[in-house]
C-alpha cells in the first residue's frame, strides 16, 4: 500500500517537475516550486525522515515560497525567451540522466539493511546514544553532537547568505526610510484575513517555540524552529504592513539574532575548550558527561533558531523595503 | 463490537471526506469562470476536512493524537475559508468581474469545450 503511495508521489514530483520548466508565468512557477516542496516533504515522512519531512515543508514549501514571491514582486512575471543554447542544455541533461540511471544500477535497494550507509557509524549511533547522550530523537543528536561540526556550517552558510543579500538589496539611502506611508499598510482594510490572522499569529510562534524546545524528543529543532517563527511575523508583516512588523522586531534585532545565534554556536565550542575538551564537545560543560551533552544541545539549537529566523526575517525585510522603494 | 462499530464509523467518514476532494477536483477543473472554480475547490475543501479529520480521530482514539488532530482541524478550518476569501478578493480588485465570461486567456468556446 504505501509503495503504491510512493509511486504516485514520485509520479507526482516528476509531472510537477516537467510543469515548473514547462511554465512560462514565474508565478506559476513559484507556486509550483512549493507544492514540490510539499510533495517532497510527504516523501521524506514516508521514508521515515520526520525531521527532514518537517524541514522542507517548513523551509522549502513555507518561507522560500513567500521569498521568492517578494522577489518576484521586483521584476517581470514573465519569463524571458532564450533564443539558442537549447541543443546543449538537452544533451547536457541527457547524459547527466543516462548517468545518474547508470549509477543507482549499482545501489542497494531501499531499505536494505547490509546496504553501506546502514553499517557504516549508523549502528554506532543508534547503540552509544542513550548512553552518551540520552536523549530520545537520535537525528537531533547526530546533528547537534556527533556531526557538530556540520550543523556550525550550515549556521555559517545561512549566516553568509543573510549577509550576502543585506549587501545586495540592503543598502538603502536613509531618506528613503521615512517614505514607508499607511498606502501599503498590509491588509488592514481587510477584515477577515486581519482577524483570522491576528487569531494565528501568537499559535504560530509559539509552536515555532514547541517545535524548537521539542526537538530533543520529537522531530524539530533550530532549523524548523526558526522558518517556523520567522513565518509568523512575516504573517504579521502581511497583515498590519512591514512597517508595524520592524516596529515590533526591529532590523537591529534581527541582526543581532543572526550574529548571535552564530556567536553563540560558537561560543559554546570555545567555552568547551576552555573547560578542557575538544572544539563543541558539549560533555565538559557540566560534571556528568550526558547533562553536559544535553546543555550543549539545547543551546547550540537556540543558536541555530535565532540565527535561521533573523536571516529569514532580515531577507524577507529587505525584499519588502524594495518594493516600497520603487 | 464498539470498536467495530467506531472503525466502520472512521471508514465511512474518511471515504466520505475522499469524495468531498474529488468532486472539489473535478468541479475546479470542469467550471468555466475562476470564481465557480475557486468555490467548488473551497468549499468541498471545508466539507472534507471536517470529515477526513472526525475519521482520523475515531481511529486514534482518546490519545494526545487525537488533540493533535483536533488542533489540525481547527488551525485548517480557520486558515481554509479564509484563503480562499483573500484569494477571490484580490481577484475581485484586481479587475476581474464576477460575471466576466471566462478566465482570463481563455474564451468562452475553449472553457465550455
Amino acid at each position: 500500500m504505501i509503495f503504491v503511495f510512493s509511486l504516485f508521489l514520485l509520479s507526482l514530483l516528476i509531472i510537477v517537475a516537467i510543469a515548473i520548466v514547462q511554465a512560462k508565468n514565474l508565478f506559476v512557477s513559484v507556486m509550483l516550486l512549493s507544492i514540490f516542496s510539499l510533495l517532497m516533504a510527504t516523501n521524506f515522512f514516508i521514508l521515515d525522515a520526520a525531521d527532514v519531512a518537517l524541514t522542507e515543508a517548513a523551509v522549502g514549501a513555507g518561507i522560500t515560497t513567500v521569498i521568492f514571491l517578494s522577489a518576484l514582486a521586483l521584476t517581470a512575471q514573465r519569463e524571458r525567451k532564450v533564443v539558442g543554447g537549447r541543443n546543449i542544455a538537452l544533451i547536457a541533461v541527457a547524459v547527466l540522466a543516462s548517468l545518474i540511471i547508470y549509477a543507482t544500477f549499482e545501489k542497494p535497494r531501499l531499505g536494505d539493511p547490509n546496504a553501506p550507509v546502514h553499517q557504516h557509524v549508523a549502528p554506532w549511533y543508534l547503540e552509544k546514544t542513550p548512553e552518551y547522550i540520552d536523549i530520545p530523537n537520535i537525528v537531533t543528536a547526530v546533528l547537534s553532537s556527533y556531526r557538530g561540526y556540520d550543523t556550525l556550517g550550515e549556521v555559517f552558510v545561512v549566516f553568509t547568505a543573510c549577509i550576502g543579500v543585506l549587501f545586495i538589496l540592503g543598502a538603502k539611502p536613509a531618506s528613503l526610510r521615512g517614505e514607508r506611508n499607511a498606502e501599503r499598510a498590509g491588509l488592514r482594510h481587510h477584515l477577515i484575513p486581519q482577524v483570522v490572522g491576528r487569531l494565528l499569529v501568537p499559535f504560530i510562534v509559539l509552536f515555532g517555540l514547541y517545535v524548537q524546545f521539542h526537538g530533543e524528543y520529537g522531530p524539530g529543532g533550530g532549523f524548523q524552529a526558526g522558518a517556523i517563527i520567522a513565518t509568523g511575523v512575516i504573517l504579521y508583516a502581511l497583515l498590519e504592513g512591514e512597517a508595524a512588523a520592524l516596529r515590533a522586531i526591529p532590523r537591529s534585532v534581527l541582526l543581532g539574532l543572526v550574529v548571535g545565534g552564530a556567536l553563540l554556536f560558537g561560543g559554546v565550542g570555545v567555552v568547551c575548550m576552555l573547560m578542557g575538551g575538544a572544539f563543541l564537545d558539549y560533555s565538559v560543560l557540566q560534571s556528568d558527561p550526558v547533562w553536559g551533552q544535553q546543555l550543549g544541545i539545547v543551546i547550540i539549537e537556540a543558536g541555530v533558531g535565532m540565527a535561521v529566523c533573523g536571516a529569514l526575517l532580515s531577507i524577507f525585510h529587505a525584499f519588502a523595503a524594495r518594493e516600497i522603494a520603487q | 463490537m464498539i470498536s467495530l462499530v467506531l472503525d466502520a464509523a472512521s471508514w465511512l467518514l474518511l471515504s466520505l471526506g475522499g469524495v468531498c476532494v474529488l468532486i472539489g477536483g473535478v468541479g475546479a477543473l470542469r467550471f468555466p469562470t475562476f470564481y465557480t472554480r475557486t468555490h467548488a475547490a473551497s468549499l468541498t475543501d471545508t466539507m472534507a476536512t471536517l470529515l477526513v479529520f472526525s475519521g482520523l480521530m475515531l481511529q486514534a482514539g482518546l490519545t494526545l493524537a487525537t488533540l493533535k488532530l483536533l488542533a489540525i482541524m481547527l488551525f485548517l478550518l480557520l486558515t481554509g475559508p479564509t484563503a480562499t476569501y483573500a484569494l477571490a478578493n484580490a481577484a475581485l480588485e484586481s479587475g476581474l468581474k464576477p460575471d466576466a465570461p471566462t478566465i482570463p486567456g481563455r474564451t468562452r468556446k475553449q472553457a465550455n469545450s
